[in-house]
């Protein structure tokens, strides 16, 4: 067990350290990449020199990278060439919880929906509220998650005014409106994963009910509820932990579009406005955060899998 | 939501090889009409795709001509309404088709001639040559497909043709992933080694006897990769880095739509609308046919 998570650890600090070298190849080799391009047209060569003699640009490429690292390592991903030049780890660091509080929300949000309509899916299988469920998973799937935050907007905000339309609260001033601020857009997002989710809790809980010893708690008289609830439902929540663990990273991925739906900025929000305004540096930084969450994510997921499921040993 | 549709698909059911039943060719065109779903499916895409084709003929108007009828709501005149400069939404809406058909079309082709390549070459030969491949795969499948053409996006620049390629380079491992796990599952089977033993050419071997194998599960994996095309396309373009700001592409205009959802519903709505039903019946198509080519579940070698 011990050996599997220095393992997993180690390979997840390879694929950072692979993500971390495209990043900074990609960006600097490729001819014509619009971001070095607009670094050398973009006013007098003069000035050009000294942004790129301020991004090291002008080094020999392994010194580049070299140094790449040392500043990875410092927790130094340079400063933003736009704005009041702010380093980019201050930035991602105001970035950082609202892309997290939105994450978690959007989670939670999609649980709620998708575990009880999974679990009345396949108790009522084949029910018409079965089918309801099964075109809403459907229907959840096809949305874009930006178009569905969109309809909230125009449904919440400004039709029925319950909910603020756009923006974020931190909730040091108050728990209420940060919560506010997010229901939209945690919605938007958490809705396709509420759809895998319940289809996979159907699927699984339907399996597990097959088995003999669910005929046997029913044989020796449990209460159908017990039954599912107590026997059935730990049993299928195995299967859907691995697909929650996916989700999670994804949702993730839901957050960089949605927030810029919603003007949330976060790392989302960081990320697309920087590759907007060639903002070279931040570009860059955001990315490599991005990625780090993701890898971190897939880690843990694996060594938390470990611990559910007992039939795994290392 | 592309990468949801990914993973639904993925746990739940691809993964999986088996041909086609072999000898019953109608078959499964007799199966398909009998799943209205995805008879209903497919007639709304043959639609939309006519619709698409036929663009320049259908649309009432030019679909950027401005005009002074600005925000106006559908009516007889403007089906779909107006947007903020006096354009007819319908006629927009119809053109965002062709960009939506011609971005799906076009990186799942691509997507699949590379992935299925490479998943040949990975599964038959295995060695270093699987392992380099997979080694990049592996870290591609660390990330969502949509971060991934962002990034790519980043690098190459926006525009149609470079929303293409990136959009087919995030992409291309899915279908590398499923023709290698198909080739390894039947790498080791007895007619493979007789072919082998008979001498016949690694590029025969590969084309005739195992790639048909591979063909089931690569068609409805390439049904599914098109809505998730059509979705990263939309959503690159939402955010401005898809097809130029004056193209009509069903993200752009929802992304016009943004600053008047205020005043004007149905900018806001019927785009979204045009990506739903379009992605939604990809979906039921792509279901409809795995069940047709029998395309079944299996556990994924590691």
């Amino acid at each position: 067990m011990g050996s599997y998570i220095v393992k997993r650890v180690f390979y997840g600090l390879v694929v950072m350290w692979m993500v971390a070298t495209l990043v900074f190849f990609m960006l600097r080799i490729i001819p014509g990449s619009p971001i070095l391009a607009s670094l050398g047209v973009e006013g007098d060569p003069a000035a050009a020199a000294k942004i790129r003699h301020q991004l090291g640009l002008d080094q020999p490429l392994y010194l580049q990278y070299l140094v790449w690292f040392e500043r990875i390592f410092q927790g130094n991903l340079g400063n933003s060439l736009y704005g009041s030049h702010q380093p980019v780890s201050q930035l991602i660091q105001q970035a950082f919880p609202r892309t997290m509080s939105l994450a978690t929300l959007s989670f939670v949000i999609a649980l709620l929906l998708a575990v009880p309509a999974g679990i009345i899916s396949a108790v009522k299988k084949h029910s018409l509220l079965d089918h309801s469920f099964t075109l809403a998973a459907f229907l959840g799937l096809s949305m874009p998650d930006f178009w569905l935050g969109i309809l909230l907007i125009m449904l919440f905000a400004v039709q029925l005014h319950w909910l603020p339309a756009i923006g974020y609260v931190s909730p040091s001033q108050g728990l209420w409106p940060w919560f506010s601020h997010l229901i939209l857009p945690a919605t938007a997002i958490g809705t396709a994963f509420s759809a895998i989710i319940a289809r996979m809790t159907r699927s699984a809980l339907l399996e597990v009910m097959q088995e003999d010893y669910i005929r046997t708690a029913r044989a020796k008289g449990l209460h159908e509820n017990w039954v599912i609830l107590k026997h059935a439902l730990r049993n299928s929540l195995m299967p859907v932990m691995t697909v929650i663990g996916i989700a999670f990273a994804l949702l993730m991925a839901g957050t960089v579009i949605v927030e810029n739906v919603f003007a949330i900025r976060g790392l989302g929000r960081l990320l697309i406005i920087s590759i907007l305004q060639e903002d070279y540096p931040l570009v860059q930084g955001t990315l490599l955060v991005i990625a780090a969450i993701f890898v971190s994510i897939n880690v843990l997921e694996d060594i938390l899998y470990t611990y559910i499921n007992p039939k795994i040993h290392y | 939501m592309a990468d949801g549709t990914k993973i639904l698909v993925e746990s739940v059911e691809t993964q999986g090889s088996v041909a086609l039943p072999a000898g019953r060719k109608g078959r499964w065109l007799r199966s398909l009409t009998r799943d209205k779903k995805a008879l209903t499916s497919a007639v709304v895409l043959l639609g939309l795709t006519i619709a698409a084709i036929f663009a320049p003929y259908l649309s009432p108007y030019d679909p950027n001509a401005q005009n002074f009828q600005m925000l106006q709501a559908p009516s007889a005149q403007h089906l779909l309404g107006t947007d903020s400069l006096g354009r007819d939404l319908f006629s927009r809406i119809l053109y965002g088709a062709r960009v939506s058909l011609i971005v799906g079309i076009s990186t799942v082709a691509i997507a699949l001639i590379v992935g299925v390549l490479l998943g040949l070459l990975a599964g038959y030969y295995g060695g270093w040559l699987d392992m380099l491949i997979m080694r990049y795969i592996d870290l591609q499948w660390a990330f969502p497909n949509f971060i991934i053409a962002v990034y790519l996006v980043a690098i190459f620049g926006t525009g149609l043709v470079n929303v293409i390629v990136a959009v087919s380079l995030a992409f291309f491992d899915d279908f590398a992933r499923l023709t290698r796990s198909v080739v390894l599952s039947i790498r080791e089977e007895d007619y493979i080694s007789a072919a082998q033993a008979i001498g016949t050419p690694d590029r025969r071997i590969l084309w005739k006897h195992i790639l048909p194998n591979a063909v089931a599960p690569i068609i409805v994996q390439a049904t599914v990769s098109v809505s998730y095309a059509i979705l990263a396309e939309a959503g690159l373009s939402f955010l401005g880095l898809g097809v130029k700001a004056s193209t009509p592409s069903w993200g752009s205009i929802l992304s016009d739509a943004r600053s008047f959802i205020y005043s004007a519903w149905w900018l806001g709505v019927f785009p979204g609308l045009a990506i739903m039903v379009t992605v939604l019946s990809i979906n039921f198509l792509g279901d409809g046919l795995r069940d047709i080519l029998d395309v079944r579940e299996y556990q994924e070698e590691n």
